[in-house]
Order: C-alpha cells, then sequence, then structure tokens
C-alpha cells in the first residue's frame, strides 16, 4: 500500500478517536441538560431562555455538530467497507455526504437556537 | 463412563461436502485428537487431519470443535462434548483442502507481511545482547511470545471474514513482540507493515482472538499497542 | 457458528454498532426537524408538545439509552486503545451497560 493511503487512514482513524473524545464531553452535557430540561415536561420558553442568545451555548453545539460530523461518517464509512458490497469510491463519496447534511443542518439548528434569543 | 459412545459428526470433503457420523468409545482422559485419531486408525483411514506434538507445542491439531476453533490435542472431551455429541470442522477462514485439514498458506503468508521475522545485525563474535528480565519492553514482548501458530485467532476473527487482505491476530501479535524487541533492526518497515486498515488499524477489539488463544496470550492488546506506536511514527511523519 | 461470538466483548462490539447506526439515521431527522420548528416560533411550540407526548418520551428514552450505550461504550474502545491494557478494562463492559440503563431511567423517571 502507498503511503499516503497509510497517512489518509491513520489519520481518518485517530480523527474519530479524537472527535470521539471532545463527543465524551458534549455528549455527556446533552444527556444532562435533557435529563434536567425534561423534567415537568419540555417548554419552549424554558428552551430559549437557557439557550437562546447564548454565545456559549452556540459555541458549545458549533463544537458538537462538527464533532458528530467527523466522527459519525468515518464509522459509517467501515460500516458499509466491512458489511456491504458498496464499492469503496462510493462508500467514500457517501460518507463524505453525509458529514456535509450533518454539518449543514446542525450549524443551521445551532444557529436557528441561538437566534430565538432575539438578542 | 468407558462404555459409553460419543457421537462425532465431521466435516467430510472440501468446499464441497458432508458430515459423516462416526461412534467411538468414551475413554477416560480423552482428548478431541484422540477421537480423531481413533477413528482414523479404526473406522475410517481416509479421514484426513493434522497433528504433530500432541502436547501443545506444534499447534498443528487446531479445528473447530462444537463451534468453537481449539486446539485438539490438549481439549478433553469431558470439557467440550454436549450431551456426548461431537461436531468437528476444519478452522474457518482458511480454503478447506480435505476433511479437517486447511490450507494455511494465506495466514503464514500474513506473518511475513506484518514482518514476522526477527532480523539482528550482530553477528556470532559480537557480545550478546544484555536485556534485563524487568526491561519493560521485554517484558511486554514476552507476554506475546508464546504463539504457537495454530490459527484458532484468525479462525475467530470477524474483521477477516469481512476484509480477507486484514493481517489477523497472530500477525499482529507476533509483530509487536518484535516491535519490543530492542535487538531487532526492522523498525519503522514494520510499523510500515502493519500499519492502516488491513494491519492493525482494522481490529475493532471484540477480543474473540483473545478468547480463544489456547496459549491465553492477549492478540487485541498487542494491537492496541501496535496502533499506538504507528500513529506515533505517522504524525511524526515517520511513515511516509 | 452460534458460539464463537458468545462473550461480552463482542456483545458490546454489536451494541456499539447497532447504536452507532440507529443514531446515525436519527440524527439527520432530528437536526432537520429543529432546525425547521426553528425557523417559525409557534411551529416550535408545536414541536416541542407533540415531543411531550408518550409514545415520543418512550422514543426519546431509547435514544437515551443508545446514546448513552455509545458513549460509555466509545469510552471503552478509547480505554483498551489508549491505555496500558489492564484486566479491569474487561469490567467496563457491565460498567458501560449499566450507566447507560441508570441513564435512561432516570431520563424517563424525569420525564413522567
Ligand atoms: S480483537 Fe481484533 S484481531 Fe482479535 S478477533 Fe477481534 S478484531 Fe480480530
Ligand atoms: S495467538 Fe494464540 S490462537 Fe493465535 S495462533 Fe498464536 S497461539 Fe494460536
Ligand atoms: S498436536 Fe501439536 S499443538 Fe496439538
Amino acid at each position: 500500500m502507498s503511503a499516503s493511503a497509510l497517512r489518509i487512514e491513520t489519520y481518518l482513524w485517530l480523527a474519530q478517536r479524537v472527535s470521539a473524545l471532545i463527543l465524551v464531553i458534549c455528549i455527556t452535557v446533552h444527556i444532562a441538560t435533557m435529563i434536567i430540561a425534561v423534567q415537568g415536561g419540555l417548554s419552549s420558553e424554558e428552551i430559549i431562555a437557557r439557550i437562546g442568545g447564548s454565545k456559549i451555548w452556540l459555541s458549545f453545539y458549533l463544537v458538537f455538530v462538527s464533532s458528530v460530523a467527523v466522527h459519525a461518517p468515518i464509522g459509517l464509512k467501515s460500516i458499509m467497507r466491512e458489511m456491504s458490497q458498496i464499492p469503496t469510491n462510493r462508500i467514500d463519496l457517501l460518507s463524505i455526504l453525509f458529514s456535509l447534511i450533518i454539518g449543514v443542518l446542525g450549524i443551521r439548528a445551532a444557529f436557528g437556537l441561538y437566534g430565538l434569543g432575539g438578542a | 463412563m468407558s462404555n459409553d459412545l460419543i457421537n462425532v459428526s465431521i466435516w467430510r470433503g472440501g468446499e464441497d461436502g458432508e458430515y459423516q457420523t462416526y461412534q467411538v468409545p468414551r475413554l477416560e482422559s480423552q482428548t478431541v485428537l484422540d477421537v480423531v485419531t481413533y477413528i482414523q486408525r479404526e473406522l475410517d483411514p481416509s479421514l484426513s487431519y493434522r497433528f504433530a506434538c500432541r502436547v501443545g507445542v506444534c499447534g498443528s491439531c487446531a479445528m473447530t470443535v462444537n463451534g468453537k476453533a481449539r486446539w485438539t490435542c490438549r481439549t478433553h472431551v469431558s470439557k467440550v462434548a454436549e450431551g456426548g455429541q461431537l461436531t468437528l470442522d476444519p478452522l474457518n477462514s482458511m480454503p478447506r483442502v480435505k476433511d479437517l485439514v486447511v490450507d494455511m498458506e494465506t495466514f503464514f503468508n500474513k506473518w511475513a507481511d506484518a514482518k514476522g521475522s526477527f532480523k539482528g545485525d550482530k553477528t556470532r563474535d559480537d557480545a550478546l545482547a544484555y536485556i534485563s528480565p524487568d526491561d519493560p519492553k521485554r517484558k511486554i514482548s514476552s507476554a506475546g511470545i508464546e504463539c504457537i501458530g495454530c490459527g484458532a485467532c484468525y479462525a475467530t476473527c470477524d474483521v477477516i471474514k469481512w476484509n480477507p487482505d486484514y493481517l489477523g491476530p497472530a500477525a499482529l501479535n507476533r509483530a509487536w513482540t518484535l516491535v519490543n524487541d530492542e535487538r531487532d533492526v526492522t523498525g519503522l518497515e514494520r510499523l510500515a507493515a502493519v500499519a492502516g486498515d488491513n494491519g492493525c488499524l482494522g481490529c475493532h477489539s471484540q477480543q474473540g482472538c483473545v478468547e480463544r488463544c489456547p496459549k491465553s496470550l492477549n492478540p487485541t492488546g498487542a494491537i492496541a499497542g501496535l496502533k499506538r506506536e504507528t500513529i506515533k511514527a505517522v504524525l511524526k511523519g515517520e511513515l511516509s | 457458528m452460534k458460539n464463537i461470538h458468545n462473550h461480552p466483548n463482542y456483545w458490546a462490539f454489536i451494541m456499539h454498532r447497532l447504536s452507532g447506526l440507529a443514531l446515525a439515521a436519527f440524527l439527520p431527522v432530528h437536526l432537520y426537524v429543529l432546525g425547521l420548528a426553528l425557523a417559525d416560533s409557534s411551529a416550535f411550540d408545536d414541536f416541542i408538545s407533540w415531543s411531550n407526548t408518550p409514545l415520543l418520551k418512550f422514543l426519546e428514552t431509547g435514544l437515551v439509552v443508545f446514546l448513552s450505550a455509545h458513549l460509555t461504550g466509545g469510552v471503552r474502545l478509547l480505554a483498551l486503545e489508549f491505555l496500558e491494557w489492564r484486566d479491569w478494562q474487561n469490567s467496563m463492559v457491565a460498567l458501560s451497560c449499566g450507566i447507560s440503563i441508570c441513564a435512561g431511567l432516570v431520563f424517563f423517571l424525569n420525564a413522567t
């Protein structure tokens, strides 16, 4: 195998682990807020009061979403390579597409939440 | 107990074939290899299988026993015959030659691909290398050195079934013992050989290999070590 | 075939794969619907009250379990790969299982 292919495989592997580490923090926070927020039923005022217009929450969700956009497609790539007959170049394309979808939708949602603060 | 019979179903043929059933008298302290040998000597001389040492040293007698890869010379019938039934298949993930014999060429070629042989730079005139038994790297190396090349781990590993080019637990475990051998000079060449998705990064730490290794080795741990070392080398730009 | 897979680390692997797939399938939907609802604040209110229905609560609990299973299973993998091998690492399967069930329970009890 060529050295550059080896490098790409290694960097992707590492990117998945590094994003996993970031996600450990993000998801812990996410689950904790969910558990707290859901107490007595979700209310939109509550969510907006907490998140809307907050730069801290905005940056949190942006980091969260970008890490997912790195982490998930690499995992899907491995699953598709091992468990499907899809040709490799198609798999790579699908993974990149998935990453873009998550990234775009995620950033849109994060800014949407931020905008609700009316700031 | 010695009057009991064991019902033994054995795969006969190559990739295509069928099970054939034999009745074998149950003996005390009988191993699965004893059972197979009895069948070949007393019931059906056309049965093919491999063994050499009979004492767990050579690694040639591994088969699939009731669904799990085992060394048969050291597997007691009493431990594995569920309800007096033994089902014997050749090892998984290797081409079937005949009956219980598989072609292990790819398995051993992967050891060579993983740079699994020692290469030193000393001659017989040099002094012996002194490496303390307490040396951490020596300990790591020693932990994996007792592999007998039986292939039980390889036959169990899912990643090989999914990706036939994956080097597999035995070859990678061997490479890790040499990475930690201070006398060896293969260095980065070996790390490059075991890097990437066909090498150590392909492993998902399922530890089927650890479960099945008759020598209680830990290929998964060895592979994790290779992951760390190859990544360091790639980050330093040494593998390009 | 039936029993070479019957050991905790294999089940942990299957759980990691399944939960990962489920989360990957859910995520675009989650983000898409959230984005839509956010574009218009009355829709956001509807979305929130819709998500308070019992069936949704139940599904959300499932997601919390999957998310925490993938999280704790992932921490376990990171430990296996990056830390020196220790025997306690095998009890992490049980730990990871326990934590995810607890997270699901706490969420569910809080939600109802
Ligand atoms: S731990 Fe790795 S090498 Fe061992 S059986 Fe699993 S995937 Fe194969
Ligand atoms: S690592 Fe264990 S199971 Fe694998 S070939 Fe060596 S002795 Fe056999
Ligand atoms: S016959 Fe040598 S290991 Fe079993």
